[in-house]
């Protein structure tokens, strides 16, 4: 019976938030940064993780600021607003969450770097062109006391330029997640031409050595490190799709307020009206399955698959419908690349794929749903 | 969690062990199948006729603890439950698929309406017949010449110093053949502007001059009526809000009948059953393109329902919900029509016969199609958002 109110501290949270990232971090600085072709801002990484961001997740005896997962999705949120680069979801989200379902002193000592921004990680999952994890095909042999990767991953989000990479790969019975240094021995990495100007990479595995070090939780059972930081991940990567619904349905609606065609606000026309009221729509109900996911994940942790699932199901399309009505609605000029609105469209494009499109998310809500 | 003796429960927790125990001792066996179909649902009223001897009982019962209206205060009737223990209430009746003990006009919109504008001598008379289900209540709202302009309502009262006199007909009266009392918009001033002439009257369908009769629709039956006002007398005391002021009545009012409506939608009325199980019913296989549809259903039913719950809980937090009543309306009602074009899909010929295999479901499917219109139609709903949400220019 979770509480579906924002408290106080997440309220200002949201505040700040947006305070640093409308000056730090606005869509001028993804623009400029494609343009000069970056892909990561380590100031600007090093300057949110001062402000408790990267440690979002991090316990707060390795130096983090332990916000929890509602928390990370209403800064995840913020960012979505003015597609602030950051391994944010990679590394604070994902990897965090992975690392903190094992306690042992190096996981400590990896949480601490987190929180420091001192570290960045990539999860690399993916080896065909949809998120699959129990279909993961790459090898990891048993050799001696450790293992031999071999294989291929692809759309490894921040991938290559990440410092360490989560890999999930097959064992004698089952999957097991590794983490290695991106700069192993037998580990090539290719960044990928992304068409949101952000870092993903294909990373090739050549008989790549690891030792039990290297395991992330326990053998054949990469699940149970591997699912709780997916699932944080798909909330937070739903609530940044959000945000960035939101961000491009108020430049849609500020727009319809101020364009002139037939000596009148296009504002003034209803059949424009009632397609921006429609998505105002469909982006508050979205929000409500957010809020939830992060509820769900911060209180009953074990009961949140569904939650995410609708959270990431519900901001996919939302996300998918926030920047086709932008761009019919702005017209030729939301067709340019002067203007604005063609990076959220991209970045809502990617974010819908990544960590699973609609139907794998909506399929998760049907198995639940006993249908 | 786990109790062991002596351990301090949460308030919310030692409410929920109460509830459960009443539960299991009072809610007959017939009542806990979760009450899908239009005959399980208790309307009560001075005419109700009971479906079964389980159905008065369960009605009783519930009313002796305030379980009908479960929120409202105790003095008119109700439980006086806190947002915590309604969400309680609510999980442990579907925990065992209780059925609603009562449906009414009275709870959903007079009943909001009445405890926000209406004097305690007023809550005191009305209400508690209303929570014990001893008087049905209908809704005078619209005119054949007022559908989406509301306001432009035509049926006058003309004031005779202790009563108005009222001539002029509504319509989409639902049920006002079966009601026992009318609460209506109703012109008292007919010269000032459209939304500043209207009073909030409260009237016995018995008086003198009030006659019904009811409209067959598609879908087969009439829920839905005509209702005239001849020389009827409406004493002046029978008034809600301050004459001339019913149109803030009648919007407070409607924001409530919009959320019942768009709650249909979310399927969160009759147990929130999954959509791909009711239709699992009559496919064996779900064919992957309904299988997908269903899917899309059931995503936006469960988010809409969780938008639901957060307006409550942020209202009780004091935080505005502005005017989400006409979003939820809008989402939940454009859902619910979605909802059963599947099911008819799903259930093939057999969805195409009157009383049928499967029932009435053909007259519950063309019985949505009203979803989008009454309450104010989607249309009306969006035109809402643009205004007063986006500050579109009107």
């Amino acid at each position: 019976m979770v509480k579906l109110v924002m408290t106080e501290e997440e309220t200002m949270l949201a505040d700040m938030a947006r305070g640093f990232l409308d000056g730090a971090a606005p869509v001028g600085k993804l623009r400029e940064m494609r343009d000069a072709g970056m892909t990561h801002d380590a100031a600007l990484w090093k300057e949110m993780a001062d402000m408790g961001w990267a440690g979002v997740l991090v316990p707060e005896a390795a130096g983090g600021s332990d916000m929890g997962f509602a928390a990370a999705n209403v800064i995840a949120r913020e960012m979505g607003k003015t597609l602030a680069v950051s391994p944010f979801l990679s590394t604070a989200v994902i990897a965090a969450t992975a690392l903190r379902q094992v306690s042992d002193t190096r996981a400590t000592a990896a949480l601490a770097k987190i929180a420091s921004g001192d570290v960045t990680y990539a999860l690399a999952v993916d080896e065909s062109v949809k998120f699959d994890p129990d279909a993961v095909q790459m090898q990891a042999k048993r050799d001696g006391n450790g293992f031999r990767l071999s294989g291929k991953k692809q759309f490894v989000v921040d991938g290559s330029l990440a410092d360490r990479v989560l890999v999930l790969a097959r064992t004698d019975n089952g999957l097991t997640l590794f983490d290695i240094p991106a700069d192993r021995a037998g580990v090539s990495r290719e960044a990928s031409s992304m068409i949101d100007a952000r870092d993903a990479a294909r990373i090739t595995f050549e008989n790549v050595e690891a030792t039990g070090e290297d395991v992330l939780g326990a053998v054949d059972s990469a699940m149970d490190v591997l699912k709780p930081a997916l699932n944080a991940g798909q909330a937070a990567l739903a609530a940044e799709m959000t945000g960035l619904s939101a961000g491009a349905f108020g430049m849609t609606v500020d727009y319809l307020k101020e364009r002139k065609q037939f000596g009148v606000e296009i504002g003034r026309f209803q059949a424009l009206q009632h397609r921006a009221a429609h998505l105002w729509c469909e982006i508050e109900v979205t929000s409500s399955a957010i809020l939830n996911a992060g509820r769900m994940l911060d209180e009953e942790p074990d009961n949140a698959e569904m939650a995410v699932s609708l959270a990431k199901a519900r901001a996919t399309n939302t996300a998918i419908l926030a920047v086709q009505e932008g761009v019919q609605m702005h017209g030729g000029i939301g067709m340019t690349d002067a203007f604005d609105m063609g990076f959220y469209m991209k970045r809502a494009r990617v974010g819908a794929e990544w960590l699973g499109d609609y139907s794998y998310h909506a399929e998760v809500v049907a198995k639940h749903r006993g249908f | 969690m786990t109790m062991t003796a002596g351990s301090t429960e949460s308030p919310t927790e030692s409410f929920r062990a109460e509830l459960r125990g009443w539960l299991e001792e009072n809610c007959p066996e017939e009542m806990r199948d979760g009450g899908l179909t239009e005959d399980a649902i208790c309307w009560g009223g001075k005419d109700w006729v009971f479906t079964s001897e389980a159905q008065e009982l369960w009605l009783k019962r519930c009313a002796a603890k305030g379980y009908t209206v479960p929120t409202w205060p105790v003095e008119y009737g109700g439980a006086g439950l806190s947002r915590e223990q309604e969400k309680v209430f609510d999980e442990e009746m579907a925990r065992i698929n209780a059925r609603s003990p009562l449906e009414s006009f009275g709870i959903w919109m007079l009943g909001p309406a009445l405890l926000h504008f209406g004097t305690h001598e007023q809550k005191l008379h009305y209400l508690p017949p209303v929570a014990r289900g001893e008087v049905r209540w209908c809704q005078g709202y619209s005119e054949p010449g007022a559908g989406s302009d509301l306001a432009n309502v035509q049926t006058k009262g003309e004031d005779k110093g202790d009563h108005w006199l009222v001539n002029g007909q509504k319509i989409w009266t639902s049920y006002a053949d079966k009601a026992d009392w009318i609460f209506a918009l109703i012109r008292t001033d007919k010269d000032a502007p459209k939304h500043k002439g209207i009073s909030f009257l409260l009237c016995s369908m018995e008086q003198a001059g009030v006659e019904t009769r009811p409209i067959k629709m598609i879908s087969g039956v009439s829920p839905f009526c005509e209702t005239f006002f001849t020389d009827a007398v409406i004493p002046k005391e029978q008034i809600v809000g301050e004459e001339n002021k019913g149109w803030d009545v009648a919007k407070y009012l409607l924001t409530h009948e919009r959320e019942m409506i768009s709650g249909g939608g979310a399927g969160l009325s009759g147990g929130g059953r999954a959509l791909g199980a009711v239709l699992a019913d009559t496919m064996d296989v779900l064919d992957a393109n309904t299988r997908a549809d269903a899917m899309r259903c059931e995503v936006d039913a469960l988010a809409i329902g969780l938008t639901l719950e957060r307006y409550k809980d942020q209202s009780e937090a004091g935080q505005g919900a502005g005017d989400a009543s006409a979003m939820l309306k809008y989402m939940g009602t454009e859902l619910n029509k979605q909802r059963h074009e599947l099911m008819m899909n799903a259930g093939g010929s057999d969805a195409l016969e009157w009383d049928g295999p499967l029932g009435n479901r053909a007259g519950d499917w063309l019985r949505t199609k009203a979803n989008s219109i009454e309450g104010g139609t989607s249309e009306v709903m969006l035109s809402i958002v643009s205004r007063r949400v986006l500050g579109l220019p009107g």
